[in-house]
């Protein structure tokens, strides 16, 4: 099968990564598919049993920069967000349809697993979800089941590479063997964006990751966010608009939609630069909301 | 105030001030009964408990009216000691051993001999040419192989053959402490009337016997009530509790991973749920009938052990150790996998989608980050389930326990008593001694209980530190 290969490359390569001898991995341009993204979705529609949350949405997430999803409740985002890495997979009426292409490939054909999936397509969640163990387990539980095959400095050198990448280290690194609990929220949060940079994925989806955080914690996140889309693309659902504006590059703004029945159906109502859309936008509902006149 | 409120409807819904202390104090009273009838029913159930205790502890300790067949003192003096200040126990070794040379046959002597003997070096019933035929025989005795006995043991031996205690009546601790002269006229009382026999008075002796002690923890079963003991029935129960939970947690928690971490909510898997909880109250009796149906009778080759034998016939039938440990072990499965079940629903699915979104499979996330979590609550129900299984007796009667058995079980293919069997079996007996003895043994079997919660406690906060 010749799509698989574009899947599978970037595992070889994260051989090497987790081997800690390329550090400048993410320098080399990543091979990408048709219409420019890391990640494309085209026509992509999901279903939670004959309800479909929403509809049609085809969307570009280009590599190395910050693609923001942003709407009211209910209109679909995190929905949209959770397909890109099969976690809606884990409900059970979920159903998507249409097409979710990494570099090309469809992660949804048959022969795809999902394990290998989600090792590459990393996520963060709304709650700060640490592991009940310590902080260093928590980075290196990640790595030892993703099949690690470097020795013991090898992984401690991973640990404190990944905690410095999400800016923690400076703040842990004499309490390693703490349980990851002892840590406030914004740093709990912080552990999880390590964690999930130490399996060296490709793309990072970051579901509303500073909603329960105080503005001093989510300032940091969103400063680790700019630092890290160096090396990574990065996908975050916000309900902060002001959050989007600043730190993404292109942002998709999903609107509530009754259809004929009267079901709510989320669709992408607008895709564009974020300096665009906050400035600009094109639709009328995206001004609405964006200015504060709904949501 | 300059704001004046508004007429509110709603005040009218309420009772006026004066209206309302009446019905403050009803509701006051109502709520006293029923702190009340709370406390009570606490009450009944500490009094309850108490009373177990007490009637246990009653039975198992207290005065006893002993005739000797032969007077220690006597004895004793007869060795050529001052009987004031030396006892029987204090003999030396060599001198008990002597007292059972003089004393029984040389056929208990051999017996007891190739059971253990007595110094390593000599032998005392057997001789060597004998003692070195029978022990390169196909089936040796214990003896040849066994340590020599102690002190201890051939102190009992000469209490059982030679000095022959016989309880004959006994009372219970509370009215040995209060009304001790009560159990000596109550002793006159019997031999006026002639119940103690041929014996005569002078050869009474009253004494403090604590029912429970060392030796009947360490001696096994025996129709004789005064040297009787429970090792037989500990070890079975304790063969019992390792094969019923080598059995029933790792394929209840199995079952309860699969039911709760891959199972869809299909028809199919809601009827094995919803049969899974019927079992846990299915009473155990019938747990019985199908250990006899399936394990004693279809499955003996496997559970009397034939089949590992390779072609010898086996030494008993189905009604082994292993067949009551897998009977229990089904006894204990539904209500292992139930508790196993809600330790593992209480794990927030957080955690799940934490480890998946790493790129872990199902069983990586369960393994190492569900399971050690749930770990304290599975422990907990496992020591329940176990806790029941211990004290079951009607399963165990269905799959044949044996009524009366002295040789302790050395393999899961052996046969077997258990505590609660002995316990039911004693209570059945009209003596006196035998009551004493079955209280005795509950005691044992509430330590066991109790050594097992501990255990479990202990356990569930080692586990539960860790995280």
């Amino acid at each position: 099968m010749p799509n698989e290969t574009s899947i599978e490359e970037p595992m070889t390569r994260d051989t090497e990564r987790a081997k800690v001898t390329l550090p400048e991995h993410t320098d080399q341009p990543k091979p990408v598919a048709d219409g420019g993204g890391v990640i494309e979705t085209k026509a992509m529609s999901v279903y939670y049993g004959d309800f479909r949350a929403v509809a049609d949405v085809s969307l570009n997430f280009v590599p190395n920069q910050i693609t923001a999803l942003i709407g009211p409740s209910g209109c679909g985002k995190s929905t949209v967000l959770r397909s890109l890495n099969r976690m809606n997979d884990l409900i059970l009426t979920a159903r998507t349809e249409g097409e979710v292409l990494y570099h090309g490939q469809n992660i949804y054909e048959d022969h795809i697993d999902p394990v290998e999936v989600r090792r590459t397509i990393g996520m963060v969640f709304q709650k700060p979800n640490p592991f009940p163990k310590s902080i260093f387990d928590n980075i290196a539980w990640g790595a030892k089941i993703n099949d690690f095959k470097g020795s013991k400095s090898d992984l401690d050198d991973l640990v404190q590479e990944a905690l410095e990448s999400a800016a923690l280290w400076e703040e842990v690194k004499d309490k390693l063997d703490e349980s990851g609990y002892s840590l406030s929220g914004g740093q709990q949060q912080r552990l999880c964006i390590a964690r999930a940079i130490a399996t060296k994925p490709d793309v990072i989806l970051m579901d509303e990751p500073c909603s329960s955080l105080d503005p001093i914690a989510t300032l940091r996140i969103e400063e680790l966010m700019l630092e890290l889309k160096e090396n990574y693309s990065i996908i975050i659902v916000t309900h902060n608009m002001q959050q989007a504006a600043r730190v993404s590059d292109r942002t998709a703004f999903f609107n509530v939609k009754l259809n004929e029945q009267g079901m709510r159906t989320g669709r992408l109502v607008e895709f564009s630069p974020t300096d665009q859309l906050f400035t600009s936008p094109t639709e009328k509902d995206t001004e609405d909301y964006i200015t504060g006149r709904f949501g | 105030m300059s704001i004046s409120a508004p007429e509110r409807k709603v005040r009218e819904y309420f009772p006026t001030e004066d209206e309302y202390q009446g019905l403050l104090d009803k509701r006051s009273r109502r709520a006293r009964l029923f702190q009340l009838a709370c406390l009570l029913s606490l009450m009944i159930a500490v009094v309850a408990l108490a009373t177990l205790l007490y009637t246990i502890v009653n039975d198992s300790f207290g005065l006893v009216a002993v005739v000797n067949e032969r007077d220690p003192e006597a004895i004793v003096a007869d060795l050529g000691h001052e009987p004031d200040s030396v006892a029987l126990v204090d003999l030396e070794f060599d001198e008990l051993v002597g007292l059972l040379e003089t004393t029984v046959g040389s056929g208990v002597g051999r017996r007891l001999e190739r059971d253990q003997r007595f110094y390593d070096d000599r032998l005392v019933f057997e001789s060597e040419e004998e003692w070195a035929e029978i022990c390169s025989s196909d089936a040796p005795p214990e003896g040849c192989t066994a340590g020599p006995r102690d002190h201890s043991n051939v102190y009992a031996l000469v209490l059982e053959r030679v000095v022959v205690q016989d309880v004959i009546a006994a009372y219970d601790l509370v009215p040995s402490i209060f009304n001790p002269s009560g159990f000596e006229e109550e002793i006159a009382a019997g031999f006026e009337a002639g119940r103690f026999g041929e014996y005569t008075p002078d050869q009474a002796s009253v004494e403090w016997r604590a029912w429970f002690n060392l030796n009947f923890l360490r001696s096994p079963q025996s129709a004789t009530p005064e040297v009787a003991g429970i090792r037989t029935a500990i070890l079975g129960s304790a063969w019992l509790v390792l094969i019923t939970v080598l059995f029933s947690v790792p394929v209840g928690v199995g079952a309860a991973i699969y039911l709760v971490e891959y199972a869809k909510p299909t028809r199919l898997n809601s009827f094995i749920q919803t049969n899974i909880n019927n079992l846990a109250g299915v009473p155990s009796i019938i747990y019985g009938m199908l250990g006899l149906a399936v394990l004693v009778r279809i499955f003996e080759p496997f559970t009397s052990g034939a089949i590992f034998t390779s072609g010898v016939p086996p030494a008993e039938n189905g009604r082994t150790v292993l067949s009551a440990g897998l009977t229990l072990g089904l006894l204990a499965l539904p209500v292992v996998i139930i508790s196993a079940q809600e330790a593992l629903q209480a794990v927030p699915d957080s955690l799940r989608h934490a480890g998946l979104a790493l790129g872990a499979t199902r069983w990586q996330t369960v393994r190492s980050q569900i399971l050690p979590v749930a770990l304290p609550g599975i422990l907990t129900g496992t020591i329940l389930a176990m806790a029941r299984a211990i004290g079951e007796t009607a399963p165990l009667i269905l799959v044949g326990a044996a009524s009366f058995i002295t040789s302790d079980p050395t393999g899961p293919f052996s046969k077997f008593t258990a505590l609660p069997i002995q316990i039911f079996q004693w209570t059945s007996y009209p003596q006196i001694e035998f009551q004493k003895l079955a209280a005795a043994a509950s005691i044992a079997l509430l330590l066991l209980l109790l050594t097992l919660n501990a255990a479990a406690v202990i356990l569930r906060n080692k586990y539960s530190r860790r995280a």
